[in-house]
């Protein structure tokens, strides 16, 4: 009975049921168009390579085929290379970023801190002005020699200003001055207090620039192109760059060159591409509903400041 | 100085640590402000390193950027940064906030839950991924859209060589990816209106639309403010994935899709004109510093705590 009547209230309150059932309509059109492409790549993944060079991409393909996962597994070692690589940037990487922009959130954002305005300013007119592109690639290759090594996809991400004033602002609304008083009170160091009351009472903050920087070093290619020759040191998204640039350039010179033939056989053919592309992104996809909540808080809170 | 040994000695735990941070912002972000001298300079790469390098590069003055700005270069990627960018923040304003207040009206929260939840997919994926969902629909002989105009009897396009396409293409596909993402932020301002105002309205006997119209917008329009001044701030900056992975750098499309940061790039890595594109990043950086500034003070106008400093 009650739940009838609160159900004629809402009514009252909410638009009409047709008009919900358009706008229902339209949003979920649009986010299946958002999903949509994923699992279009996922169906071209599957189907079976001959039929695929007869007809196209087709959303219900004549002939289905697993073939396209087999021949990775098999044959491709570059992929598991590739994941490890990607793996092993976005572990140390969130780690180090964690770390780097933790400890400095936290400095500017203590009262007690003498130099607080100078490292707050510090850190905020890199915001403002950048050296851009060539000159940082300048300062990474030539001066600190970062060139092909692991490092060049990791130090580079590793801060920026922006989640240090989003973290700084969670810890001056999360804990509150007179916690870190009372701890140094009961005889507790600055480190101490830093680790053991700090650091627990931030959490969700710290979860959020951890997903942030998680997110980054997953999907960067960027640094790749910039400063990885080795193949050993190519990550996932890298990798699935490489491969397209190398089927052109094979394709554009394959009426005149012999060899093309045998390097045409090598490269992975057009599902194996596919079925890598959704190897790449699995990761995310199962990951990503349940990093949602903390992206909207890191959004949400971003915003707001002391 | 003895007092300044005393304070640093005061504040050496807190010192101790923002030094790895400090550390971190002087190699990767002050020090390429030195770099950005090659801008002046004809360079050529030293063995010895950074500094030979910048150090024996010999001094051209402003003959870079006499060059960037004669040869129409320096026109086509700032008008395509910035004509890009504009409809960027234009459409994705609309179709955002259009989007938002359509999940806040839905009868079924859980439903607008999911729909939240598929259109924040394309924001977690990365340039490279969403190359290839563009292939799969735009490939010449196998793409899905060439497909479904040989059902209609038309011949097959060449997208990746057809330059006319490209600003529809790359807006439906920039707007794609940040809807979701934008709208969620609107969203949350939305669900923390007090919902005593549209009760208010209610009884004055205000319908749906003059809510919206005289009760959300009004409210939402300081963060769409904010958010579009701080997007107009960054509009000398595009983003590289999208003009370089998105039409696979494609050679016969620049003149649609070259915008700075892509033309900085080739300057580096593929034309070896250096001193040239450092002057691009570098007239980059100083015009976009501009309206950084600019923004924000307006931001800071409005609304002091919305502002980024």
């Amino acid at each position: 009975m009650a739940s009838e009547k609160e159900r004629k209230k809402r009514d009252f309150h909410h638009i009409s049921r047709g008009w919900n059932a358009v706008l229902n309509v339209i949003a979920g059109v649009f986010a299946f168009l958002c999903v949509f492409p994923f699992l279009f790549v996922v169906i071209i993944s599957l189907t079976d390579e001959k039929t695929l060079a007869r007809d196209g991409y087709r959303l219900l393909p004549a002939q289905w085929s697993l073939e396209a996962y087999r021949f990775i597994f098999r044959t491709s070692d570059t992929l598991l290379r590739s994941y490890g690589v990607t793996i092993a940037v976005t572990v140390i990487g969130t780690v180090i970023s964690l770390i780097l922009i933790s400890l400095y959130a936290y400095a500017i954002s203590r009262k007690s801190f003498r130099y607080r305005r100078f490292f707050s300013i510090f850190a905020i007119l890199t915001m403002l002005f950048n050296g851009g592109m060539i000159p940082t690639y300048m300062v990474v290759s030539q001066l600190l020699g970062l060139k092909d090594t692991i490092w060049a996809l990791i130090l580079p991400l590793a801060m920026n200003a922006f989640y240090i004033m989003i973290l700084r602002t969670f810890y001056s609304t999360s804990v509150p001055d007179a916690i870190v008083e009372s701890a140094k009170i009961d005889g507790a160091g600055e480190f101490y207090t830093f680790l053991k009351i700090v650091l627990p009472l931030s959490l969700p903050g710290l979860a959020t620039i951890g997903l942030f920087s998680t997110l980054g070093y997953w999907n960067d290619w960027f640094n790749a192109l910039l400063y990885i020759d080795n193949p050993n040191l190519v990550p996932l998204q890298s990798m699935l760059m490489r491969i397209e640039s190398s089927i052109q350039f094979i394709q554009q010179n394959s009426q005149n060159s012999s060899m093309s033939l045998a390097a045409l056989q090598s490269i992975p053919q057009d599902t194996s591409r596919m079925a890598m592309v959704v190897l790449a992104t699995l990761p995310i996809i199962f990951a990503y509903p349940f990093f949602q909540r903390y992206f909207v808080q890191g959004l949400t809170v971003g915003a707001v400041k002391e | 100085m003895a007092a300044f040994f005393r304070n640093v000695i005061k504040n050496k735990v807190m010192l101790f640590m923002v030094l790895p941070g400090a550390i971190w912002f002087f190699f990767f972000s002050y020090l390429p402000l030195v770099g950005t001298v090659t801008a002046f300079k004809q360079y050529r790469f030293n063995r010895e390193g950074f500094w030979a390098s910048i150090y024996t590069s010999k001094w051209v003055g402003w003959d870079n950027f006499k060059f960037l700005f004669n040869n129409n270069d320096a026109y086509v990627i700032t008008r395509n940064t910035l004509l890009y960018n504009l409809v960027f923040i234009i459409l994705g304003l609309v179709f955002s906030v259009a989007m938002a207040i359509l999940l806040s009206e839905l009868i079924n929260k859980r439903l607008a839950k999911l729909y939240q939840t598929g259109m924040f997919l394309p924001y977690f994926l990365s340039w490279v991924i969403v190359g290839y969902f563009a292939f799969s629909f735009l490939s010449m002989d196998r793409g899905m859209l060439n497909q479904i105009l040989a059902g209609f009897g038309i011949e097959p396009i060449q997208w990746y060589s057809e330059a006319a396409y490209w600003p529809y293409i790359l807006i439906l596909v920039s707007l794609w990816k940040a809807i979701g993402y934008n709208s969620v932020v609107y969203l949350a301002s939305i669900l923390g209106i007090d919902k005593s105002l549209y009760e208010a309205a209610m009884i004055d006997g205000a319908s749906k639309w003059q809510q919206i119209r005289n009760v959300t917008l009004p409210l939402l329009s300081p963060i769409i403010i904010i958010m579009t001044l701080l997007a107009v701030g960054r509009i000398f900056y595009a983003d590289f994935g999208l003009f370089y992975q998105v039409p696979r750098d494609s050679g016969t499309l620049y003149s649609v899709t070259n915008v700075i940061d892509t033309y900085v790039y080739r300057g580096l890595k593929t034309t070896g004109e250096i001193g040239m594109s450092t002057a691009a990043g570098l007239y980059q950086s100083v015009v976009g510093f501009v309206l950084v500034i600019l923004s924000n003070y307006v931001v800071r106008k409005i609304d002091k705590d919305s502002a980024l400093f």
